[in-house]
């Protein structure tokens, strides 16, 4: 691949509101820059994780290089960077805008400008990225492109009059776009001479190659067989391979010059060593400075995440091994429990991250899970002086033995449009939410600012916030730091005995009422026994809920003659089967349903 | 010679009851001529296939066979007499439902070689008759049982239904009562509680209630907006079941199954044979068959049934029973020893260990005395001499017990 004029890249991403049409508008470009034909073209090229397709949601940052020959006659490379959609990857976000020059703002010309459009095009402001918008679904017959165009110079306050008018979905205007990226997005500035400087926005495991590193360079080149080095981790490889991304595959080269997007493998073993954010320099001749913005981020939510068949204990250890080749954020290690035997401890950034995991071990590692409610590391400070980190609440030591517990707050920041401001501020009290200030934007759309305590919001914050806004509201947080609190554990005692799994800590105030609201859920979880089960909610040694799982007293099929037998064994099979995945506590089996609906407490409530 | 049971269903009614969840449909007359020379036809051509059986019960069902000409069931039972190896005391039962069979037609059953009636009452009381959407009232009822026994049945069931909407304790022992006090009483009573099947209209009504039921016991959560009446809960229920067994044996009935009671050498041949993993097959639309190890059942697709049984005579020779049967499985020794137990178990004389060992050449404490004695110590089975039975609590949740059995 020959040398190109660093005045004729352009790297840029799309950022958009949900359901704006970005990777609609992302697949026409890469089919209208003619790499791949319709044919080849699934649904949504940049977003191939199954998981993602199905949540309409893009989790892990993709690229994809386009070769578009311009109206001036011209040959242009476009490198198009995908950033992921979602709080929990913040972070891998705002690395994949540091390694853009320009964004591409997606407006659906029938809704306008909504709240996650102004919070991403901030994003991107921040960044100094150049942004120009692009009305989509001018086919609609709502349409209405002047207005918003109008909105989007009123509260953007960006140029839009010239913005082009697509249909992603038709393909129309897309050579406008194609075009305005040519001129409304700055070429990289950077200088090939210097040292080389990359950044590291992403990478991904490959069991031939080890991890591939994706990377943007600002200065200097890097070439194959050259000693490349992480600055943060420190670690240094031989380069085996650099190239650029083509839709979907990878396409080597022999280097990629100041101004470029693309990879380097280097058989590197462990992604920890080339982690997002991180600056790749020449080990030789290295740069004076790492680029900025590098932090390790740490896992704030743990989970237990046990297989639903014990036997598949290695199964779900090699499985958590693979992924973690994928994912440097994901932590795990091994934790045994009374009630769900062998399994891990797992970190994640957020609770999407945490989904996500669990629907890829379950479906990429045909895995059945149970998982434990999700909480958040505490700081136990004991009476001996000594302070150590909670992640499982099973090890919480004897209240005599703690001095006091401090648990993470973050800066929570919520955009709302001010007919929803009310229900948003309450839903944030009842979070136990410190009111900080609210900003008005404009007339209709304010910004309110809480501390909010990290552990109310990792259950089921983002649903509430949604449907209490109608969806209008966006959330976005940063971790402030650690506070003292009055955290208790709650145990769950089944039938007299305490299920560890079911454990969690609590802020004092609110434990009667999760208490409660676990044992109704429990109530309707546990089939009946020959026998009465009482479930109980305590603190310390002190009951604060119960409920009754009555004895079963009827299951029978009153009628079955000749056409019912099949039926019959299936009926029976179903039951037995149901049994099979039940965990035994005491004399009490447990369906492992049981431990996943506590996750869900305010579903129907 | 080994013994076998015919089934053949009828699947016509008048107007299908509201909890009926059975393959039955009402029909024109025309359509149930097309049927029955479909039906004849099908018996005609498994003759051969068990030409080495003996007949020894012979089951009408439905829907309401009584519902249909009478005259079509009588050159049945012609073809049955002609073909197959119909034994002399074999038990014919023919279902029937108050207000389809006058006193000429149940006395052409008879002669016709028909020696059982199985009555379908449901309730003695006029209300809740209307409340189920039968067609019939109470005093239909009698009126069908004194020609039943005009016209010479002395093998009479009669079924009932309990936990109706709305039904109490008393209701359901006066509609008890009321069975025993007829003169001379019937020789076999079934009584069933209600089954809120799923695709009936009581499921649209009752549907969350009988759900919620199972699941705990009471129906306190569900929204009580219901302008029907409630089901009896789960309590009500049992001791309508209890006081079924006490007021049945004060009459002269023993329980031997879960659902029925028969006075003594009354009960019925033909049922207990699908209890205890006897040969049977099923004649006519869905019906189901258990051959020489092999459980299969007919189409339930009323054209298709037509279609493959092809009126025309001339291809009548074609015609291969195999044609109309589906889900035909083969059952292992595996499943064999299961059914053996989850079936034999219905029975309240329950299983026999010298019958176990004939069957399957093994002892069944090999295969299930860990099972057996799990029960048995938890209060739900009991072990006397050759027999392995439930005790009344472990009927109750018999379910639960037989899903023990599966391997």
């Amino acid at each position: 691949m020959s040398e190109f004029d660093q005045s004729k890249i352009r790297n840029f991403c799309i950022v958009a509101h949900i359901d704006h049409g970005k990777s609609t508008l992302a697949d026409r470009m890469i089919e209208t820059t003619g790499v791949l034909t319709s044919r080849e073209m699934q649904n949504q090229v940049l977003d191939n994780m199954d998981i993602e397709r199905e949540r309409g949601i893009t989790i892990k940052s993709q690229a994809v290089r386009m070769v578009y020959k311009a109206k001036d006659g011209e040959e242009y490379v476009f490198n198009m960077i995908d950033t992921p959609g979602h709080v929990d990857f913040g972070y891998e976000v705002s690395r994949s805008l540091a390694a853009c020059d320009g964004a591409i703002l997606v407006v659906d010309a029938t809704q306008g400008v909504e709240a996650q459009t102004l919070a991403n095009v901030y994003l991107a402001l921040d960044h100094d990225l150049d942004v120009f918008p692009v009305i989509n679904k001018i086919d609609l017959p709502s349409a209405r492109p002047d207005e918003v165009k109008e909105e989007i110079e009123d509260v953007i306050g960006i140029e839009a009059h010239d913005a082009p008018l697509v249909s992603a979905k038709l393909g129309t205007g897309i050579e406008d776009v194609l075009e305005a990226v040519v001129h409304r997005i700055p070429a990289p500035t950077g200088d090939a001479n210097k040292p080389l400087k990359a950044l590291i926005f992403d990478s991904v495991y490959d069991s031939y190659r080890g991890v591939i590193v994706f990377v943007r360079v600002r200065d200097g080149v890097l070439k194959k067989g050259m000693t490349a080095k992480c600055m943060a981790s420190g670690a240094s490889w031989e380069v085996v391979e650099v190239g650029y991304f083509g839709p979907g595959q990878f396409i080597p080269c022999d280097e990629l010059s100041a101004g470029s997007v693309g990879y380097f493998t280097a058989s590197i073993k462990n992604i920890q060593d080339a982690r997002v954010g991180d600056t790749v320099t020449d080990a030789l001749n290295p740069c004076e400075e790492a680029l900025p913005g590098y932090k390790k981020v740490m896992p704030m939510v743990y989970c237990g995440l046990y297989p639903a068949d014990t036997a598949r204990y290695p199964e779900l250890r090699d499985a958590l091994e693979k992924l973690q080749l994928n994912d440097a954020s994901l932590f795990y290690e091994p934790e045994t429990s009374q009630a769900l035997g062998f399994g891990f401890r797992a970190g994640f950034l957020g609770l999407l991250h945490l989904e996500v995991i669990q629907e890829r071990l379950e479906r990429e590692y045909n895995l059945d899970l149970v998982t434990t409610a999700p909480g958040v590391v505490y700081k136990v400070h004991k009476t001996d002086g000594t302070v150590f980190d909670l992640t499982n609440p099973a090890n919480l030591p004897d209240p005599a033995e703690i001095e006091f517990m401090e648990e993470p707050i973050v800066n929570g920041e919520i955009m709302v449009t001010t007919d929803y401001v009310g229900s948003i501020m309450q839903l944030c009290q009842e979070r136990r939410g410190r009111y900080i200030s609210t900003e008005y934007i404009e007339a209709t759309r304010a910004v309110l600012k809480y501390e909010l305590p990290l552990n109310e919001i990792i259950y089921d914050f983002f649903d509430a916030l949604k449907s209490r806004s109608r969806g209008y509201a966006s959330f976005d947080y940063e971790i402030k730091g650690y506070e003292q609190s009055t955290l208790v554990k709650l145990d769950i005692l089944i039938n007299h005995e305490q299920v560890d799994a079911l454990s969690f800590i609590v802020h004092k105030d609110g434990a009667y009422d999760r208490g409660r609201k676990m044992c109704e859920k429990l109530k309707g979880e546990i089939p009946r026994h020959l026998f009465e089960i009482p479930i109980q909610a305590a603190i310390g040694g002190k009951v604060i809920a119960r409920e009754t799982v009555k004895a079963m007293r009827k299951d029978v099929l009153a009628k079955c003659y000749g056409g019912d037998i099949s039926r019959k064994r299936k009926l029976l099979e179903k039951q037995k089967e149901g049994k099979k995945k039940m965990r035994q506590i005491g004399s009490v089996e447990i369906p492992q349903q049981a431990f996943l609906s506590v996750l869900k407490l305010d579903e129907g409530n | 010679m080994t013994s076998l049971g015919i089934y053949i269903h009828i699947p016509f009614c008048i107007q299908k009851c509201l909890y009926c969840d059975f393959l039955s449909f009402p029909e024109g007359r025309q359509q149930q001529a097309l049927y029955f020379d479909a039906l004849k036809k099908e018996i005609e051509s498994a003759a051969d296939e068990c030409g080495d059986y003996e007949v020894v019960s012979v089951f009408f069902g439905g829907g309401t066979p009584t519902s249909v000409e009478p005259q079509f069931i009588a050159e049945i039972m012609d073809i049955l007499k002609a073909r197959y190896n119909l034994s002399a005391d074999a038990e014919i039962t023919i279902e029937c439902n108050p207000g389809t069979a006058d006193f000429d037609a149940l006395k052409l059953y008879h002669e016709s070689g028909i020696n059982r009636l199985s009555i379908g009452l449901q309730s003695a009381k006029d209300e809740e008759l209307q409340r189920l959407g039968r067609i019939h009232n109470l005093s239909q009822f009698e009126e069908c049982f004194k020609n039943a026994r005009a016209a010479g049945f002395d093998n009479i069931n009669v079924d009932m239904m309990s936990a109706l909407p709305g039904q109490s304790l008393e209701d359901w022992k006066s509609n008890l009562e009321f069975v025993c006090k007829l003169d001379p009483k019937p020789e076999h009573i079934s009584a069933y509680s209600l089954i809120i099947e799923e695709g009936t209209p009581f499921y649209q009504i009752y549907g969350d209630e009988a759900e919620q039921l199972e699941k705990s016991g009471d129906t306190t959560n569900v929204a009580s907006e219901n302008v029907y009446l409630p089901l009896p809960d789960e309590e009500t229920e049992r001791v309508m079941y209890r006081l079924t067994k006490a007021i049945l044996a004060e009459n002269g009935y023993h329980r031997y199954e879960i659902s029925n009671y028969a006075t003594k050498g009354f009960e019925c041949l033909h049922n207990k044979r699908y209890w205890q993993g006897g040969d049977y097959i099923g004649f006519g639309l869905g019906a189901a068959s258990l051959m020489r190890a092999e459980r299969f059942h007919n189409t339930a697709d009323f054209q298709k049934y037509l279609k493959c049984l092809s009126l025309d005579k001339n291809v009548s020779d074609d015609f291969r029973p195999e044609s109309i049967r589906e889900d035909i499985e083969k059952l292992d020794v595996k499943s064999r020893m299961e059914e053996f137990m989850f079936l034999g178990l219905r029975m309240i004389c329950g299983v026999s260990v010298e019958e176990f060992k004939k069957r399957f050449d093994r002892e069944i404490d090999e295969v299930y005395g860990d099972v057996i004695n799990e029960l048995v110590s938890d209060g739900l089975m009991i072990r006397e001499g050759d027999s392995i039975r439930l005790i009344d609590k472990g009927l109750d949740i018999s379910n639960y017990c037989m899903a023990e059995f599966l391997l």
